[in-house]
């Protein structure tokens, strides 16, 4: 019962978000706020944990394929394929539903606590409007970084797996060439806004709502963290389901 | 003018504001005090619309506050100013873009315009060269007087202070209490402070009500208040040594 009422809230929240605008001069800045905090701060962990996590894939899948008859251009396909359907979208992310999703709510909670977010409401602000719809705009940017993350995590396992003496570069690139479906990349991408909206409105929901002090700031991340990552798993299993069988 | 009729107002089982009556007259400083946890704060916030009462109207001059169509809320949101007991500052924005806030969001003036604004009212709340500081790098008492004068620079109609002077010193208290009576009297307006303090009650209690366990028992102005025989507000007044001896002293006096 007391899920039931929590998904209602959530997307009661998600109706006052839509409602009664902003001022927008005011909602200008706070989308470039917003961009500025969800993506360009993340930019440099996403980079340095895809390019690595790319390199050990290609590695991985080269020590794997003891068999002589297995043609080493698998190595590169493995790599990619495993790096755009998977690792990218999905698993980068929850590694996001820790950083942008807890950021967003110790400071939505927070603002909560302190009575901020009454300020706003006395001066007659739909807070929720104010506070989340700048970050679902802004998360309209995230599939460039999921981007980034393809290009670097293959681009990782391009040099583990050339420089590590698994591959030659020419057998990499065939691999990475082969049989390539772009629906992939469509599928990749869709996946990923869905995963943005949930990323950018389910951690606000768990600090907008949120009661008590301090402490309980502390809690709601990591309930927010849970809830983040089953939805995205949830959602990419499903997804995946309609998409791809 | 507001008037505030029979609220009552309960969080779960437990009834906190028990059917309050009472006006709060334009161009005076009226007080709401008592003891902590006797529903001051609560109060407040019905006042300003952040708690809906579980029952009673509350009418601002002869507009009944449940009755109002949007248009008449946004305008009651714009000449409404509040200081919350905790400050509640922007903590993401300097207190030069906290306390312009109000003016963005609710007129078109350009920045410079603003500023001006701004740097009066900081002026009157006596800080100045704190412009492009956080208020995670201020004092607490500063962080109050910021809240103030977030609270009155769009002109407000209607002014709320959650003890506004508590945790400052008591010569800041003093400008504090003395800016609110002056703020009232120059734009006459409506004022409603909730204070623990018995020197504002002194200064600037033009009426005071006196909230017990979340029923009103006693109202009257700061003559009155040391004159009543009523032993929930003595108690409350004289709660205080120094309040005691001058009593003392004015009976020996008599
Ligand atoms: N949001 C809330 N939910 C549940 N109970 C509340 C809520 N807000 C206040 N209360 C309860 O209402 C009672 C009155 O609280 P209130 O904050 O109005 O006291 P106060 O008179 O302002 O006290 P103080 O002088 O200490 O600020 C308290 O018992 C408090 O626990
Ligand atoms: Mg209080």
């Amino acid at each position: 019962m007391k899920y039931l009422g929590d998904i209602g809230s959530y997307f009661l929240m998600l109706k006052k978000v839509f409602s009664s605008p902003t001022k927008r001069s005011v909602m200008k800045e706070l989308i470039f706020k917003e961009i500025d905090d969800l993506i360009i701060n993340s930019l440099w962990i996403v980079s340095f944990i895809s390019f690595f996590v790319g390199g050990v894939i290609a590695i991985q899948t080269a020590l794997n394929l003891e068999n002589p008859l297995i043609p080493k251009t698998l190595i590169g396909f493995a790599t990619r394929q495993s790096i755009i359907l998977e690792f990218a979208p999905t698993f980068m992310s929850i590694i996001m539903a820790g950083k942008v999703g807890s950021f967003i709510t110790s400071s939505i909670g927070s603002m909560r606590v302190t009575e901020q977010i009454d300020a706003l409401e006395v001066m007659g602000i739909n807070s929720l409007n104010y506070l989340v719809f700048p970050k679902i705009i802004a998360m309209l940017f995230y599939p460039f970084v999921i981007a980034i993350a393809m290009f670097l995590g293959i681009f990782g396992g391009f040099l583990a797996g050339v420089y590590g003496g698994f591959a030659s570069a020419t057998d990499f690139t065939a691999g990475l060439q082969d049989t390539f479906y772009p629906f992939h990349l469509v599928y990749a991408f869709i996946k990923t806004f869905l995963f943005a909206f949930i990323l950018a409105t389910v951690p606000s929901w768990q600090g907008y709502y949120m009661k008590g002090g301090a402490l309980e700031v502390g809690k709601a991340s990591t309930n927010s963290f849970v809830w983040t990552s089953v939805l995205i798993i949830l959602t990419n299993y499903i997804v995946t389901q309609l998409l791809l069988s | 003018m507001i008037k505030v009729d029979n609220i009552k107002k309960h969080f779960g089982k437990e009834e906190i504001l028990k059917g309050i009556s009472t006006t709060f007259e334009r161009g005076k400083t009226n007080l709401v005090i008592g003891r902590s946890g006797s529903g001051k704060t609560v109060m407040l916030k019905c006042m300003v619309g952040l708690f809906e009462p579980n029952s009673g109207e509350i009418y601002f001059e002869d507009k009944e506050m449940s009755l109002m169509n949007n248009e008449e809320h946004r305008i009651l949101r714009e000449e409404t100013g509040m200081l919350f007991q905790g400050g509640a500052l922007f903590d993401s924005m300097n207190i030069e873009d906290n306390v312009m806030f109000p003016l963005r969001m609710f007129s078109d003036k350009k920045r410079p315009e603003m500023l001006e604004r701004v740097n009066e009212v900081l002026k009157r709340v006596d800080l100045e060269n704190v412009n492009k500081k956080f208020p995670s790098e201020i004092s607490g008492g500063m962080n109050k007087r910021v809240s103030i004068a977030r609270a009155i620079v769009n002109n407000p109609k209607y002014l709320f202070c959650d003890e506004p002077n508590s945790g400052l010193d008591p010569r800041t208290a003093t400008l504090i209490d003395q800016l609110i009576q002056d703020i009232t009297k120059e734009n006459n307006i409506t004022t409603v402070v909730v204070t623990h303090d018995m020197n504002s009650v002194m200064e600037i209690g033009e009426k005071i009500v006196f909230l017990k366990n979340g029923s009103l028992v006693w109202q009257g102005n700061n003559q009155e208040i040391f004159k009543t025989d009523n032993t929930d507000v003595t108690d409350f007044v004289y709660s205080s040594d120094l309040f005691k001896k001058i009593r003392d002293i004015q009976l020996n006096e008599q």
